[in-house]
Order: structure tokens, then C-alpha cells, then sequence
């Protein structure tokens, strides 16, 4: 068994897009050290419930780390203080007792508070669908080594596609860019022969949306990678780059 | 015009301007060394890079070259700051792996720029410029204007002088220890295998070039040159 701890949580409240936001402090008491930060912030609601307060938002979905909706800013990281995980796979006893615990939602001007901790990452979801497919029918599940791709290629691709579009790379980044989501999500399908036909546009319009959106310019600084929760390469970046100069020169 | 109206564009820009640059530094660098060695041969070189048509074409096109990253900078700066949206994080740490310099760019390049004022004020003001405006018929003191070796000596016997440039080349180092690997990842060559190599590259090319630079103001400072 865990030990409990004993801590302070310093929560971001903001009652709408427009409203001016402000931080709540809550005494959190005896947090069992193997409750997940979610299961935490769960309990602290429902003790906000029972004393007649608004419980904080917060977004959550599979709380297993792939389906990309928990975000939360942790003590200055998006998705706590670990390396390669998301928020639901922290654990209160990553924590001490007496530390003060501050949660933020994603700062970037392409994600807008929704409330409290929740912003509107629909902007992404915008990106995808300006070219983040194959546009061709391509039928059923073809037979394995049907179309061969050698393993390196195959593991790149599989890397890029980890990604699950939660956020943190641009909410890390300094320059509120949206680079590494883009580049994976250009780099997975480049990667392999079904995607390699339309990676031209694909790069031009995903890139082009995302500029649209107010996404900032990279400066290769490395914070997306480093907060990553899939640990993302930056390398995918330099193929996006590659891949937009390329469609651009042979325009 | 995808150089200026995409984000990848502007930053190609940023890139190519960055390594035309760090191309001259490396040319002004292997020059300075000269006078270390000799200052007839330097003070040839500083004849040969006079007001010649060749030597003003090349002028204008470096300033161009400074002025466009200069410009793009901060209009990337202002773009980025504009991305983070109104409210800041109250509490930030800097992830693993992130160099301080990349981050701090701007701020590095300030610096850079401040000391490139004060360097024109130091020689190009007492050397091309005065050869400039006698070519154009005002009267000026042109009998020091290829004489770079007396510049040096008579900039670098001042120790204010000599400590601003050293602080200057430091900032330069940290500049360009970020810039080399990042131009060359903006441009798309890179992967993970050339990323490690590129930053080892970047970083021994930063120091030799900054070394080069600083080994003369230490001469001309320490031992006035008569060594």
C-alpha cells in the first residue's frame, strides 16, 4: 500500500470562454499515493458537490493513455511530471507530502478555454480534415506482404502514428506551435506506398490549416518531444519540412 | 509567396539567411587570423576589400542578408507570442533536452546585433565607409582606411573594448550552437541519426569559428600585438 499524502491544489477556474479566470486553492487531505491524478481531481469534485460548489471540468475519456483527451499543465509540464505518459496514467504518489500542485488547462491561442481546465482542441480535428487521409477507397485488409514495406519504414510509420492528438506539443511549446502533431500525422501516412501519392497535398493543406488556425512557427526548440506522452520524434518534423519544401519548389 | 505567407516558408527564410551567415563569419574569421600572422598580408586583404565594386556588391548583399533575418525574427517572434494565446502559464519548466539557447534566441540575437553596431562603429566606419564617401568626392582622412592591423591594435589596447567584443562572441557561441542544427532541420536534413550529428558538427564549427575570433582580440589585447 501507498502511503497518503497530504497536499495543496491550486486549480485554474474560468466559468466560460469570455469570463476572466483565477486560480482556486483546495487543502487536499490523505490522497491514497495509487489514486490517479483523474481519480483525485474525481474525489475533490465530489467533496465540491456534497459542500454545494461547482465541481472543476476537466477532460477525460478512456483513462488509459490512448485516447488523447486528458490534458491538464501540471507543475509547469502537460501531463505531470512524467516522461511518456498522459495525465490519467499519473499517480498521486508521484507527489510529497506539502507540495503545492498547480493545474493548468493547455495555453495556446488555438485551444480556447471551454471552461476551467477544458479547451476546445477542435482545431486539430480541423487539421485532419483538411488531408490527414488516404482519399481513395482502398477496399478491405490487403494480405500481409502484399504490398512489401520494409520493417524500418513500417516502424517509423507506426512511431508517427502513436500520436493521439492530445495537445501537448503545442501546449509545451514557447511558440504555441502545432508542428509535431502535424508531422506525425503528415509522417505516418508519407511513410507508406498508400499514402505516398497524395503526400504532396496532404502537407501543403495540413500545413496550411494549421498556420490558418494561429498556430506559431517551430524553432526547433525540442519542448514538444521532450512532453510528449508518446515520446514523438522530432525527426518527423524535419520529414514535414522536407516533404513541404519538396511540394513547394515543384509547384 | 510560400516564403512569406507559411510558417515553414518564413522559417526556410530564417534558415538560409542563417547559413550565408554563418558562411561569412567563417570567411571574416579565417581573415582575422591573418593578422595574427602577419599585418602586411592582413592590411592586404583589407586593401583588396576596400571600396572596389566587388567588395560593395558583397557588402550590400550581406547587410540584405542581416537585414531580412533581423526583420523575420521579429516577425516570427511576434507571430509566436501572438500563438500562445493571452493568459501565460503561472508555473513553466524547462523540459529535458531543451537548450537554454533555443529558446532565447531573440534575446542572443540582440546581442549579436548590438555588438555588430558597435563593430561597424569600431572599423567599417574608419575603414570602407571613409573610402566610400572619398570616392564620392567629400574630403575625408582616408591615409588609415586599409590599414586594418592599426584598427585592430588601437580598438583592442582598450580593455572596455576588448571585454565587450569577447561578450559578444560568447552570445555569437550560444547563437550559433542552436542556429547551425536548427537551419539544417528546417530545411528537412535531418533525421535521427544526422540529428546527434549535426548538433556534434554544429557545436565543434560554432566554437572553432568563435575561437578564431576571440584568439585575435586576445592578442591584440594581452600582448598588443608585439608578441
Amino acid at each position: 500500500m501507498d502511503k497518503n499524502i497530504s497536499f495543496t491544489l491550486k486549480v485554474w477556474r474560468q466559468r466560460g470562454p469570455k469570463e476572466k479566470g483565477h486560480f482556486q486553492t483546495i487543502p487536499v487531505k490523505d490522497m491514497p499515493g495509487d489514486t490517479s491524478f483523474l481519480e483525485m481531481l474525481d474525489i475533490v469534485n465530489e467533496e465540491l458537490i456534497n459542500k454545494g460548489e461547482e465541481p472543476i471540468v476537466f477532460d477525460h475519456d478512456c483513462r488509459e493513455g490512448i485516447c488523447g483527451m486528458c490534458s491538464l499543465y501540471i507543475n509547469g509540464h502537460p501531463h505531470g511530471p512524467a516522461t511518456g505518459a498522459t495525465t490519467c496514467q499519473i499517480y498521486i504518489r508521484r507527489f510529497n507530502d506539502g507540495d503545492v500542485v498547480t493545474v493548468e488547462p493547455w495555453r495556446s491561442a488555438g485551444f480556447p478555454v471551454i471552461r476551467d481546465l477544458m479547451v476546445d482542441r477542435g482545431a486539430y480535428d480541423k487539421i485532419m480534415q483538411a488531408g490527414g487521409y488516404v482519399s481513395v477507397n482502398t477496399g478491405g485488409i490487403p494480405d500481409a506482404n502484399a504490398i512489401p514495406i520494409p520493417k524500418p519504414i513500417a516502424d517509423e510509420a507506426m512511431d508517427a502514428a502513436a500520436c493521439i492528438g492530445c495537445g501537448a506539443c503545442a501546449a509545451a511549446c514557447k511558440n504555441g506551435s502545432a508542428m509535431l502533431f502535424v508531422s506525425a500525422k503528415v509522417s505516418q501516412l508519407a511513410l507508406l506506398p498508400q499514402g505516398k501519392v497524395e503526400a504532396a497535398r496532404r502537407a501543403k493543406a495540413m500545413l496550411a490549416k494549421m498556420d490558418e488556425l494561429g498556430f506559431g512557427n517551430c524553432t526547433n526548440t525540442r519542448a514538444c518531444e521532450a512532453e510528449c506522452p508518446k515520446c514523438i520524434s522530432i525527426s518527423n518534423i524535419a520529414r514535414l519540412n522536407r516533404e513541404f519544401i519538396a511540394a513547394k519548389l515543384a509547384d | 509567396m510560400w516564403l512569406s505567407n507559411s510558417s515553414i516558408g518564413r522559417k526556410v527564410v530564417m534558415s538560409v539567411t542563417g547559413l550565408a551567415l554563418i558562411l561569412f563569419l567563417t570567411f571574416h574569421m579565417a581573415m582575422n587570423l591573418v593578422a595574427i600572422f602577419s599585418g602586411d598580408a592582413y592590411n592586404m586583404i583589407c586593401e583588396f576589400l576596400g571600396a572596389n565594386w566587388y567588395a560593395l556588391v558583397a557588402t550590400a548583399g550581406l547587410a540584405a542578408l542581416v537585414v531580412i533575418h533581423i526583420v523575420y525574427a521579429f516577425w516570427l517572434t511576434m507571430q509566436n507570442r501572438a500563438a500562445r494565446g493571452s493568459e501565460r502559464y503561472a508555473v513553466s519548466a524547462k523540459p529535458k533536452g531543451v537548450e537554454w539557447a533555443s529558446q532565447n534566441m531573440l534575446v542572443l540575437g540582440i546581442i549579436v546585433v548590438l555588438g555588430l553596431a558597435l563593430h561597424l562603429f569600431n572599423f567599417w566606419a574608419k575603414m570602407q565607409l571613409p573610402e566610400v564617401l572619398h570616392m564620392l568626392g567629400m574630403h575625408v582622412d582616408t591615409t588609415n582606411v586599409a590599414n586594418g592591423v592599426y584598427h585592430i591594435a588601437n580598438t583592442f589596447s582598450c580593455p572596455v573594448y576588448s571585454i565587450l567584443y569577447l561578450v559578444w562572441l560568447v552570445a555569437l557561441w550560444f547563437h550559433l550552437t542552436h542556429g547551425f542544427w536548427s537551419a539544417l532541420h528546417t530545411l528537412g536534413w535531418n533525421n535521427k541519426i544526422w540529428f546527434e550529428r549535426w548538433r556534434m558538427i554544429g557545436n565543434i564549427y560554432s566554437t572553432i569559428v568563435v575561437l578564431g575570433f576571440a584568439v585575435v582580440v586576445l592578442y591584440y589585447w594581452l600582448c598588443g600585438g608585439a608578441c
